[in-house]
């Protein structure tokens, strides 16, 4: 059984972990590092529910291996909060009713976040597009649309 | 779902991961950006004993103009394409491609490359790259080797790459004046593979006649190959509604689409015209004709 020694960031902290080369990054969240904020929906690449920012690019954590991870920085929805204050985009998801069930919750606002870093002041179309590969089955999207619409808002006036 | 075990290998370089191929021949596969690939290994529809990650090796993601080509690096990942400044002014018929690739997520992964590489004739850039006329290039032990992309798909998931070569660089031909390039398609949902689509680029001359036309499919059958039948007909045709049209008739009549839960044969025919027809148009209008 193939190993590799690796090293990641994963909000801002630093690990150095063995790992099997077929472990998958979600794997490795969820088990390895015990950040089991990341959820696994369909697991073939279609729901999104297992979005993280890779070097600050959403990606499907289900299809990428850790290994292909080594060296990289990653954020997970555990990273959002900072110093026991929710992110904006975690206050407009909760102000703005984004979630039912809330098991996509983490990919939306990962995706939603990394939309907000490139464009501040994004269109509904342009929201639409960003969150096109996370699938919600409860909310119908509008009020998810609204929560990253809100949250583009707040980010602006800070 | 845990893929079944694999030894990985991530060289820094070319030479380093030809080596590695060479070395393990058919046991190994090149990973570039496992969009396609890794989902195959979880669901047991492929495998392999080795991966070599070509992602650690520099130098293989770029978009360039150079010596009356548009370079495509093979590693370039879809996501680049469509926020290339070039591609969007000087190659829409790419930027309409790239973005219909699965999702905006997997486009951060997925890369040009991979998706020739493949070989499914389900994969959106296949079309796209036959209607461009595009050349690959593949690196292997002997050195390089540019392959034109009528030779490059040579079967359901199979291509002209020998096992111990790398897919380095897509080459596209510099468009004349009075070009156009078009990529329509017609999928269920995001994310979802084509029921039916098509690339059309067209170069017109000055008095509103095609010179030049390429014409492709993308799932009209098991492997991706041009509409020739229809390059032919409009080549030295006045453009109009009629010479579209009939055009688009043929390509869909040699098309030999398989039935689905995207639908019929006869649907999905039916669908190849129309998109076909959509395609010209677009590349008409963008070649500056009407």
């Amino acid at each position: 059984m193939a190993t590799h020694e690796i090293q990641v960031t994963v909000n801002g902290a630093g690990h150095q972990l063995k790992v099997e080369s077929r472990l998958l990054l979600v794997h490795l969240l969820r088990e390895s590092l015990r950040l089991t904020g990341t959820h696994i929906g369909c697991d073939t690449t279609h729901c999104g529910a297992c979005t993280v920012l890779l070097d600050g690019e959403p990606v499907k954590s289900c299809t990428v291996l850790a290994v292909q991870a080594d060296g990289a920085a990653i954020t997970t929805v555990e990273g959002l909060e900072q110093n026991g204050k929710l992110h904006p985009i975690q206050e407009a998801f909760w102000e703005k009713h984004g979630l039912q069930c809330g098991y996509c919750t983490p990919g939306m606002m990962m995706t939603g976040c990394a939309l907000l870093a490139r464009d501040k002041d994004p269109s509904e179309a342009d929201i639409r597009q960003a969150i096109s590969g996370n699938l919600c089955r409860c909310t119908g999207y509008s009020n998810i649309v609204k929560a990253i619409k809100a949250a583009a808002e707040q980010l602006r006036q800070q | 779902m845990i893929p079944p075990a694999f030894d990985y290998h991530a060289p820094t370089s070319l030479p380093e991961a030809i080596a590695l191929l060479s070395r393990f021949g058919e046991s190994a596969k090149v990973l570039s950006g496992g969009q396609s690939l890794l989902p195959l290994l979880k669901l047991r529809l492929g495998a392999a004993e080795h991966l070599v990650d070509i992602g650690r090796i520099p130098g293989l993601e770029y978009v360039r103009e150079e010596g009356n080509f548009l370079r495509i690096g093979g590693r370039t990942r879809e996501s680049v394409l469509e926020r290339s400044d070039l591609v969007r002014e000087r190659y829409p018929i790419l930027l309409d491609t790239a973005r219909v690739i699965a999702d905006p997520l997997v486009r951060n992964r997925a890369t040009v490359g991979g998706n020739l590489a493949h070989g499914d004739p389900a994969n959106d850039h296949p079309a796209t790259m036959l209607a461009l006329r595009a050349e690959v290039v593949a690196q292997g032990p002997q050195g390089e080797r540019v392959i034109p992309i009528d030779q490059f798909f040579t079967g359901l998931f199979a291509t002209a790459l020998a096992a111990d070569e790398i897919l380095t660089e897509i080459r596209i031909p510099v468009p004349p004046n009075r070009t156009g390039g078009a990529y329509v398609k017609l999928e269920r949902k995001v994310g979802d593979y084509a029921t039916a689509a098509a690339a059309a680029q067209v170069t017109l001359d000055a008095s509103g006649v095609f010179q030049r036309v390429g014409l492709a499919l993308t799932n009209a059958g098991p492997v991706p190959a041009r509409a020739a039948a229809a390059e032919d007909f409009l080549s030295g045709r006045r453009v109009n509604e009629g010479s579209i049209a009939e055009a688009a008739r043929r390509a869909a009549a040699a098309a030999s689409p398989t039935a689905d839960r995207r639908g019929s044969v006869e649907y999905k025919r039916e669908m190849a015209r129309v998109l076909a027809a959509r395609a010209l148009k677009k590349a008409v209008e963008r070649a500056g004709g009407r």
